[in-house]
């Protein structure tokens, strides 16, 4: 029988799960060895030579080369650790965060010191809030322009 | 005999530490994060405890994928802080209890919670931050602390009535522990927030100010709250509350609580910062 996960109809969010953990495995583990500053160093001295050290799918490799945290994601990446990622290029949890959004940098810092991002309409897929499918990406990139 | 005598809670934000070390706590942004905490930082000079047992959990520093455990005891008697890649923290470095871990570690373990036990292990923010908060920037800290590293990283994390209950099984375990020693137990993490995707930057200062009454006056109640209510209302890392659940378990939940101090306030970067005190009557 299929385990029952409740929250694969939240908007714009992935659960890092066990299978997402199988998934990300290796990618994962890349990003925690940039913990030691001599990998820090070695990888971005010549990422493409180090993240050929991984058995990472190609996929993945495309994913930390284009940083696009989204995209690393779903393809098993855990904020957590893509974050020793965003540490080796010198960008705070913030920026982080907020490049997942598409809003600039600026406009995520404002809407966090208005008091963040409403839960109204952001709770199930299919309502009509900022974090939903179709109104992405947000900010600027938007069909719709700014919010 | 060894007692817990109060519980603290509070959220455990990385940026927190980052202002304080980078002397920037002054900052407009930041001023009123710590004002929270002056009430704080007096009431615990008054109270001094010997021991802190502190609940939180590792952000895929000392657990990296390779080994994810649900409830890891740190039993070690010194842990140092990480490196988690902006380099370690400022910070002294953490002195352990090992003489009481280990009590706790046998009879909890007897109680059927299967702990994993650390004797050796880097301490991150959600651990350092929390402490920095409540004593400040010392030359050391002022008290031992018992880690108890939480997973909340890969899902799922331990329901909130296994916290609860793991929290009951901790007080009866301090207090069979023969030494005299005030003995304190935080919980920390949280409050809403969401790091990842389109939807990151979440805040629902509603739930989280029910949240606090709820853990104040009826925490049996709360802990039986779905991990999907944590994920839909206070945003995917907004799961890092149910280690809130601990501490409020092991106190004496016959009487209660005594609130100290409540604070809430939004922003801390992408986070809600909540905190309370409660003392045992």
């Amino acid at each position: 029988m299929a385990l029952e996960k409740p929250y694969l109809d939240v908007p714009g969010t992935i659960i890092f799960d066990a299978e997402q953990s199988r998934k990300g495995y290796w990618l994962n583990q890349f990003c925690m060895s940039l913990m030691k500053a001599e990998n820090r160093t070695r990888f971005k001295a010549d990422e493409r030579a180090y993240l050929d050290e991984w058995a990472m799918s190609e996929e993945q490799k495309q994913a930390v080369l284009a940083r696009d945290l989204n995209w690393c994601m779903r393809t098993g990446g855990n904020i957590y650790f893509l974050a020793k990622i965003g540490a080796t290029d010198g960008k705070s949890f913030q920026q982080m965060a907020g490049s997942m959004t598409g809003l600039s940098e600026h406009a995520y810092r404002d809407m966090m010191i208005a008091g963040g991002r409403s839960p109204e309409g952001n709770r199930y897929l299919g309502e009509d809030g900022d974090a939903q499918p179709q109104h992405q990406p947000q900010g600027q990139a938007s069909p719709k322009g700014p919010h | 005999m060894a007692r817990i005598t109060a519980s603290v809670y509070t959220s455990h934000v990385p940026a927190i530490g980052a202002a304080l070390d980078l002397g920037r706590s002054g900052d407009d942004y930041w001023k009123p994060v710590f004002a929270g905490y002056d009430f704080s930082k007096q009431w615990i000079r008054d109270n001094p405890p010997d021991v802190v047992f502190l609940v939180y959990n590792d952000h895929a520093t000392a657990f990296s994928l390779d080994l994810i455990p649900t409830f890891a005891l740190g039993t070690a008697s010194q842990f140092q802080p990480a490196d988690e890649g902006w380099g370690p923290r400022p910070v002294p470095v953490v002195y352990g209890h090992p003489e009481l871990a280990a009590h706790i570690a046998q009879s909890v373990i007897q109680d059927d919670f299967d702990l994993t036990l650390v004797n050796r292990m880097e301490v991150d923010h959600g651990l350092t931050v929390p402490l920095s908060l409540m004593f400040g920037q010392p030359e050391a800290w002022p008290c031992k602390v018992i880690p108890l590293a939480v997973n909340v990283v890969q899902y799922p994390a331990p329901s909130g009535r296994r916290c609860f209950q793991i929290g009951q099984a901790i007080r009866k375990a301090v207090e069979s522990f023969d030494a005299d020693l005030n003995v304190q137990i935080w919980g920390t993490g949280g409050m809403s927030h969401q790091l990842q995707g389109a939807r990151a930057g979440l805040i629902n200062p509603v739930w989280d100010n029910r949240f606090l009454d709820r853990l104040i006056e009826d925490p049996a109640d709360l802990a039986l709250l779905p991990h999907i209510d944590y994920v839909r209302e206070a945003g995917s890392e907004g799961i890092e509350l149910v280690m809130w659940l601990i501490a409020r378990g092991a106190m004496d939940n016959a009487s209660k609580p005594i609130v100290k101090h409540r604070f809430y306030h939004v922003p801390a970067s992408n986070t809600a910062v909540g905190h309370l005190i409660l003392e045992n009557r």
